[in-house]
Order: structure tokens, then C-alpha cells, then sequence
């Protein structure tokens, strides 16, 4: 034994799988050690190609392990195995190693593997359990597909509450009715039995072409027999069914047959959402939609289809456009319903904002709301403000019983202080632009990043270019909201130190929203705001970073990824808990997710640092 | 040369010499390097005595663990003060005599090319003692991290680059600094460095490695 052997000793004891080896062991290993280095992006070894007879044991730095289109599927950092399965199922590598730093590594001979880890269960079940967790990840996307396709065994969901009329009825009544319930059909019953079916084809063939006189009966018009099927049909046959028939609406009865009493009406459109679950026709259903129940039941099938994209590994900046979209429409539909129920038209110009993750259109499980209201200034402000304090009670106690929490902190536009005319939100930008103190700090972090949910986008503007404006005038003001963007460094031994939880197997949870998200956040806007970059959303500010700064490109790259991969687990978690998803299981984590997560950190970290060089924090603090 | 006037040295040094029979293979990933570091009592090559010896080979841009040698040497006269810096006391590691020590440090060389971090001094120190045994000095190649070093800049600069300066630049942690065999791994993973930014622009051969690193304007 010699001062080299014990150091290499020394490392392989601290890592699993050497571990749980005895000490000679450790030692025979180290012994069998050679040391080799790579440079930045050198070839370890090539996909296909024979394997070597010596597996790796990443000493520094970090590996890339790529597939067959050069897709990083795994990366290695110090103290992880690689190129072992290969040995171990003696056939070539199945994955390309490449060099993701600059790395010191270890090789260790194949017979190290036979001699000693073989031979141990504890080692042997480390191993398997850690390929296990690779091939999940791997296999994920094959699985997705089947779950598509289970979709077409399912029972096909319809409307259970047709809209329908008896054959006396007035073609004009029927067509008030219809727009008025806006849909596309109209069943014609007697004695609760379906016995013809009008649909908006009907009026533009039959009426609007004077073949029918509006005044007639809907009798003259009806398609008959309706084209019933039973209620436990599935998507595909129902498809079928209106293929064969060119037809776009079935009857659902019971068991199928005619003499049987309504159930439903299931339209080709029904079909498209199942199918498709296209958003577009969740939208549409808002703006039809009438009571919060109904849009209850649409946020739910929302939550649905964000599962469903989740699962389908759909890119997430696609899925926060649809989610907030539809978040969006919600929103507006309840601000237009309480305008309804309050009986009194606004008395001048307002918007309703969006704070923070809603307003950077970033929120996509059901969170608490944060929102304000900015109306046009005038001689009745006072009075004005109570109108839309009595608006903003309703809809947010709306959003409320859809299932978008109160704001804790009272974030909301039923609050009078969050409820302002144009020149009063002016004037509380101006004081907090103007007293950066940590208080004031903390509102523009939330207030900088707002988003007019429904009327006049014009007011919204107007505050914002004052805002662009105070931070002209108080140039430091932008060096506090720096300072405060780099308040929370990332967890840099959150490795390390979670080996240890787990071998102790505590339980650990881990904030991901404030430990690795905020900081992103906050460097995106704090850069956008620097650069003048008009971006709300975190994504698309970090593109527009690359963009405008394509010499840091690097870095903006890794943050946009970095912040997606986030995104992705915190909605992830939180559709599994059904809650905000802001705290994460670390024990819930497979291998390839951790080391995803460390991929985050060092993107936080790299932000930071250009956020403390670019405004000189050093000095600062 | 001539071989009638050659003196009849001891078996291990013959054993040593023959080794040199073979031809250095000119193809770099076949040399065997061996990275090597001694300490001494101190700087005077007169008044001072190696401490140990420490020495790793490299070998195919790898440095082989298997392949590492490690002794401490017997002192008879013993200074409190180096001790302090070296940390090898007088009792506690088994230590063998000077003579025994180089008998088993030229086995383990052969006719690799020895690297050092400024080995003219490493090899001075060996050369006295081997001359205090009446051998003659080592017949090794040798290479100064210290010159490969300026040998990748392109403005080479008579600047002079200690250890813990170049470890510092190839962003290495200095564990085990001051034990020769700690120094000697140090050394060997600097040396992995240089030879991989080297290679890049050059094919490596000894010639080209030897060659001081002012000359690289003028060839």
C-alpha cells in the first residue's frame, strides 16, 4: 500500500457501490486503478463499437452518455459508474461517452467486476437497481403510446344534457334555443323518446336556402330516425357510427335503441375532445359555459389534458401556452359573469391583471390566485373603486370554488390596496422604485411581471412604461433587485448530502420553487429588464437573452432548459400530490431525475455569477 | 566508451543497464514514463540526503496505480527542521538503507523516460548517490514538466513555474503535497495535462518533448 493507493481508497469508500465493500477490497481495487483524463467534449467510448475491457468510475468533472441520435440520455457526475453494462452483457456499447468538462476518471478492470462486485448482493443490487431506473426514463416514451391507444377503448364521454324540443316547436324557436344553449343540435322528442334530430347543417341546406319557411315546424326539417347508440360506446366505434352514416350527432340511449328514453347527445365535436382533448374546444366550452360548475368541470379536464401532455413528453413551453390560455379564458369568462350578476355595466375602462407565475403565464397546476384590477382615472375614483371591489369579491370567490385558492397573503383585487386607479398604481411603483428597501423589493418581484387577463390591455401598458420610466430615474434600484436576485445560491452539496439522507433514510423534502425556479425567475427578469426586453413569461425572456447577448448564449441556454426541466418536475409532483408541487420527495426521485436536478443548480449558479460580474455586486455587498 | 576499460558494477546496476538494450518505441502511447519526485533533507546536493523517493508510471495516457514505487530512507544523521515540512519522522514507516532504496528505485525505472517537476534537481540528487556507491549516474531520458509547460504557450516566457503555481493553472488539488509519492501522482496528472494540450497541434515524440520551449518560434 502506498500514499497513491490510499488516496484512490479513500474515494472509492465514500461512493456506492465500492462502499459496501470490505476495506481490502477497496484497496485490491485501487490498486487496479489507472487514471486517465479527458478534455471538454473528447470521446470515451463510441456506440457500436467493441467494448473495452476496463469499466469507468468518474473521479472529476462530468459524462454524457448518448444515444443513437446523439440524444443525451444520462449524465454521469463524480463518484458514478459508467460503461459497465456493456462489459457486463459483453456486447458492444449501446451509448456514446463523451467528456461533458473536463474529467479525471477511473478505470477499472473488467475482472475487478467478477473477482469482487459480482460476488456481492448489496453491490449487485445497487447496480441493478440503478440500471433499472436509466431504462425507465428510456422506455417512458414506448409507454406513452399505449396509453393512447387504451384511449380509444374508452367509453366515449357526452353530453348529458341535450338540448331538445317536440315536433310543434317553430324552426325559428328551435334556432333561439339552440344559440341560446350554443350548440349545434337539437333533438326532437316524444314522450322523452328521441324522434328527430335538427343540426346546424339542416338550417344552412333546408332554410337558408328557402327550400323551408322559418315559420314552419321543426317536424318539416328533422332528419328521422335518429341514429341512436347505446351509452356504453366507445370513441371508436362512435366514430365509426357517424363515418358510415355521414353524420356528425348521435342519440345515446341506454342499450341503443329508439324506444328508449334520451341520455344524450354525443356530437363529432365531443369526439374531437376526446380524442384530441384539443384544447380549442375547451375553450370554446368556456365561453359557452354558464355556471362555475361548468367551468369547474372544464379545469378539471384541463388538468387532464396537462397530465396527458406531461405523460406524452410534449414540449412544457407548449404546455404552459395551453394551460395559461385556458387559465386565461376561465378567468375572463367568470369576470364577465360577475359583471352580468352585478347588473351595472363597469363605470369606465379597467383590466383585470394577472401577478407573478400567472402573470409570466408559468402557472400551470391549480395555484393560489394573485391578481389586481387598474381602472381609468376620473373625478369618481373612490366610487368607481367600489364598484370593482364588489366585482373583484365575486370573482375571486368564483376562482375560489373552481379551485384557485385564496392568496394568502390577500394578493387580491378584492383588496382595496391592490385595487387602483392608473395614477394610483403609479404612484405605488414610484414609491417602491424610489425606497428600495426589502419590502419594496419584494413587491416588484411580483408586481414587475403582470398580465391584463381580461379588458383594456391600454391601462396595463400605461403603468408598465411608467415603470420603464422610475427605473430610468433610479438606476440603483436595478442593483437591489440584482443583489436580491442572487439571495439564494443553489444547493451545491445537494448530492453529496443527499446520498447521506438517504442511506439514513430520512425523509427529505426539498423546495423547488424557491431554491431553484425564483432564481431563474428572478435573473430573467432582472436581465430583461436591464436589456429592455418586453417578455413577461421566463422562457421566452431567456430567448430573448440568447438573442440579444448571443456571447452568453451558453449560459441562457442552460437556464431555459434548466427552468423547463424544473417546470416539468414541479408539475409533475403536483399533479401526483395534487398540491402546488413546491415541495419535492427527493426520496421520490429516481437517478437520471437527480442528476437532472444538479444539471438545474449549476445553471442557477452560472446565472448568478453573471448577475453579480454585470452589476459589480461584489462591491455591493 | 570502451568496453575493456568498463568496471565490473554490482548485478542490480548491470540488470539496470541491460534494460537500455531496448529501443525507446517512438510511438508516445508505447513509452513508458515514469513521473518521479525525491525528498531531500535539503538543497545542498553536498551536505544533503534523500528522504524518499516516490515514482508513478504513465503509460497510453494513463497513469497505472499498479505500477508505483514508494520508499523512505534510512537517515544517520537526522534534522529536526525538515521534518517539519516533509513530515517524514524517524520512527513509524519502515525505511530501508540508501544503497537498498536505489537498488530497488533503478528495478522499478528501467529505461523508462523519467518526469519530474524540475528533474535536473531530482536527478542531480541521484547521481550523488549513486557516485557515493561508485556507479555511474542514471541513463534515463529525461523530461521537466517545468519546460512542457512553456512548451504549450506560444509566447514562451522565461518565467519559472513552481509546482503549486502549475498545479493551480491545471486546476489539480494539491493532497498529499510534500510526500514524494503524493507529489510524484501531482506531477503525473499534470503531466497527462500537458501531454493532451501538446498533442493537439504536434505529433509527440521524445525529440520533440525534449526540446526546450524557447525554440518553438524557430522550428
Amino acid at each position: 500500500m502506498n500514499t497513491i493507493t490510499y488516496r484512490i481508497k479513500d474515494f472509492l469508500k465514500e461512493n456506492h457501490p465500492f462502499s459496501f465493500l470490505t476495506s481490502d477490497e477497496q484497496f485490491l481495487i485501487a490498486k487496479n486503478i489507472t487514471i486517465r483524463y479527458y478534455e471538454v467534449n473528447e470521446l470515451i467510448f463510441e456506440i457500436e463499437k467493441p467494448v473495452n475491457t476496463h469499466f469507468y468510475l468518474v473521479k472529476e468533472g462530468a459524462v454524457g452518455l448518448y444515444a443513437q441520435n446523439n440524444q443525451l440520455t444520462e449524465q454521469c457526475d463524480e463518484g458514478d459508474l459508467f460503461g459497465l453494462r456493456a462489459i457486463i452483457r459483453k456486447d458492444n456499447y449501446k451509448l456514446t461517452a463523451k467528456a461533458l468538462e473536463e474529467c479525471i476518471l477511473y478505470t477499472i478492470p473488467f475482472e475487478m467486476y467478477d473477482e469482487i462486485l459480482s460476488i456481492n448482493t448489496e453491490v449487485t443490487q445497487f447496480i441493478i437497481s440503478n440500471f433499472a431506473s436509466n431504462l425507465i426514463a428510456y422506455e417512458k416514451h414506448s409507454d406513452s403510446q399505449k396509453t393512447i391507444i387504451s384511449e380509444e377503448e374508452l367509453t366515449a364521454k357526452y353530453s348529458k344534457n341535450p338540448v331538445t324540443c317536440v315536433k310543434e316547436t317553430t324552426i325559428k324557436e328551435a334556432a333561439l334555443l339552440m344559440t341560446e344553449r350554443k350548440v349545434g343540435s337539437i333533438i326532437i322528442q316524444e314522450n322523452n323518446f328521441p324522434i328527430g334530430i335538427i343540426t346546424d347543417k339542416d338550417f344552412r341546406t333546408k332554410i337558408a336556402t328557402g327550400k323551408v319557411e322559418i315559420s314552419s315546424v321543426v317536424n318539416e326539417i328533422m332528419s328521422s330516425p335518429v341514429i341512436c347508440v347505446s351509452e356504453k360506446i366507445t370513441v371508436a366505434e362512435a366514430q365509426i357510427v357517424m363515418l358510415k352514416n355521414k353524420i356528425t350527432h348521435l342519440c345515446i340511449t341506454k342499450s341503443g335503441k329508439n324506444k328508449e328514453e334520451i341520455k344524450g347527445v354525443l356530437s363529432e365535436y365531443d369526439i374531437i375532445l376526446i380524442r384530441e382533448n384539443n384544447p380549442s374546444v375547451l375553450i370554446k366550452q368556456i365561453k359557452r359555459s354558464h355556471s362555475t360548475e361548468e367551468l369547474k368541470k372544464i379545469r378539471i379536464q384541463a388538468s387532464e389534458l396537462l397530465k396527458r401532455y406531461l405523460f406524452q413528453e410534449l414540449d412544457i413551453d407548449f404546455i404552459c401556452k395551453i394551460i395559461s390560455e385556458i387559465n386565461q379564458v376561465i378567468t375572463a369568462r367568470i369576470i364577465e359573469m360577475a359583471i352580468e350578476k352585478l347588473n351595472q355595466k363597469p363605470p369606465v375602462l379597467f383590466s383585470w391583471i394577472s401577478l407573478g407565475s400567472q402573470g409570466r403565464k408559468e402557472q400551470l397546476l391549480l395555484t393560489d390566485q394573485d391578481n389586481a384590477i387598474i381602472f381609468e382615472d376620473s373625478k369618481n375614483n373612490d366610487e368607481n373603486r367600489w364598484y370593482f371591489l364588489r366585482l373583484a369579491e365575486i370573482v375571486t370567490q368564483n376562482l375560489h370554488e373552481i379551485g384557485f385558492e385564496y392568496c394568502p397573503a390577500n394578493m387580491m383585487a378584492s383588496n382595496k390596496e391592490w385595487c387602483l386607479s392608473t395614477n394610483e398604481w403609479k404612484e405605488k411603483y414610484h414609491s417602491w422604485i424610489s425606497k428600495p428597501i426589502p419590502e419594496n423589493i419584494l413587491f416588484c418581484t411580483i408586481f414587475f411581471d403582470i398580465e391584463t387577463i381580461f379588458g383594456d390591455g391600454k391601462l396595463e401598458k400605461e403603468v408598465q412604461n411608467s415603470i420603464e420610466k422610475y427605473l430610468q430615474v433610479y438606476p440603483i434600484f436595478t442593483n437591489f433587485l440584482a443583489l436580491n436576485s442572487t439571495q439564494n445560491p443553489p444547493p451545491l452539496g445537494f448530492f453529496r448530502q443527499f446520498l447521506l439522507e438517504e442511506s439514513g433514510e430520512q425523509k427529505e423534502q426539498f423546495d423547488i420553487k424557491s431554491r431553484a425556479m425564483m432564481p431563474l425567475v428572478d435573473a430573467a427578469r432582472l436581465l430583461s429588464i436591464h436589456l429592455q426586453i418586453n417578455e413577461k413569461n421566463t422562457l421566452a425572456r431567456f430567448r430573448a437573452l440568447i438573442m440579444k447577448e448571443p456571447q452568453n448564449e451558453e449560459v441562457y441556454s442552460m437556464c431555459f432548459e434548466a427552468f423547463k426541466t424544473l417546470l416539468k418536475y414541479r408539475t409533475k409532483y403536483g399533479l401526483l400530490k395534487n398540491n402546488s408541487g413546491r415541495f419535492i420527495d427527493l426520496n421520490a426521485l429516481n437517478k437520471s431525475e437527480k442528476l437532472q436536478l444538479k444539471v438545474c443548480f449549476k445553471a442557477v449558479k452560472e446565472i448568478q455569477s453573471v448577475v453579480v460580474n454585470r452589476f459589480k455586486l461584489a462591491n455591493f455587498m | 566508451m570502451n568496453l575493456f576499460f568498463r568496471k565490473k558494477y554490482p548485478e542490480f546496476w548491470q540488470k539496470y543497464a541491460a534494460t537500455f538494450k531496448e529501443k525507446i518505441p517512438s510511438l508516445y502511447q508505447e513509452i513508458r514514463f515514469v513521473i518521479f519526485d525525491t525528498e531531500t533533507t535539503g538543497l545542498d546536493f553536498k551536505k544533503d540526503k534523500i528522504l524518499s523517493m516516490g515514482a508513478v508510471a504513465v503509460l497510453n495516457s494513463s497513469i497505472w496505480v499498479a505500477d508505483s514505487f514508494e520508499c523512505f530512507v534510512h537517515q544517520t544523521t537526522f534534522d529536526r527542521k525538515t521534518v517539519e515540512i516533509h513530515g517524514i519522522r524517524k520512527e513509524g514507516i519502515h525505511k530501508i538503507s540508501e544503497e537498498k532504496a536505489i537498488q530497488e528505485f533503478l528495478d522499478f525505472i528501467k529505461n523508462a523516460v523519467l518526469v519530474g517537476h524540475h528533474i535536473d534537481f531530482d536527478v542531480q540528487m541521484m547521481n550523488i548517490a549513486l557516485k557515493n556507491l561508485g556507479l555511474p549516474t542514471l541513463k534515463n531520458t529525461t523530461l521537466d514538466t517545468g519546460n512542457l509547460h512553456k512548451k504549450t504557450m506560444i509566447d514562451a516566457t522565461d518565467a519559472h513555474f513552481s509546482l503549486d503555481e502549475l498545479l493551480e493553472i491545471y486546476n489539480i488539488a494539491p493532497h498529499d503535497r510534500h510526500n514524494s509519492l503524493g507529489d510524484a501522482f501531482l506531477t503525473a496528472q499534470l503531466f497527462l495535462k500537458i501531454i493532451k494540450k501538446l498533442s493537439k497541434n504536434n505529433t509527440l515524440s521524445i525529440a520533440y518533448l525534449k526540446r526546450p520551449a524557447k525554440r518553438i518560434g524557430l522550428i
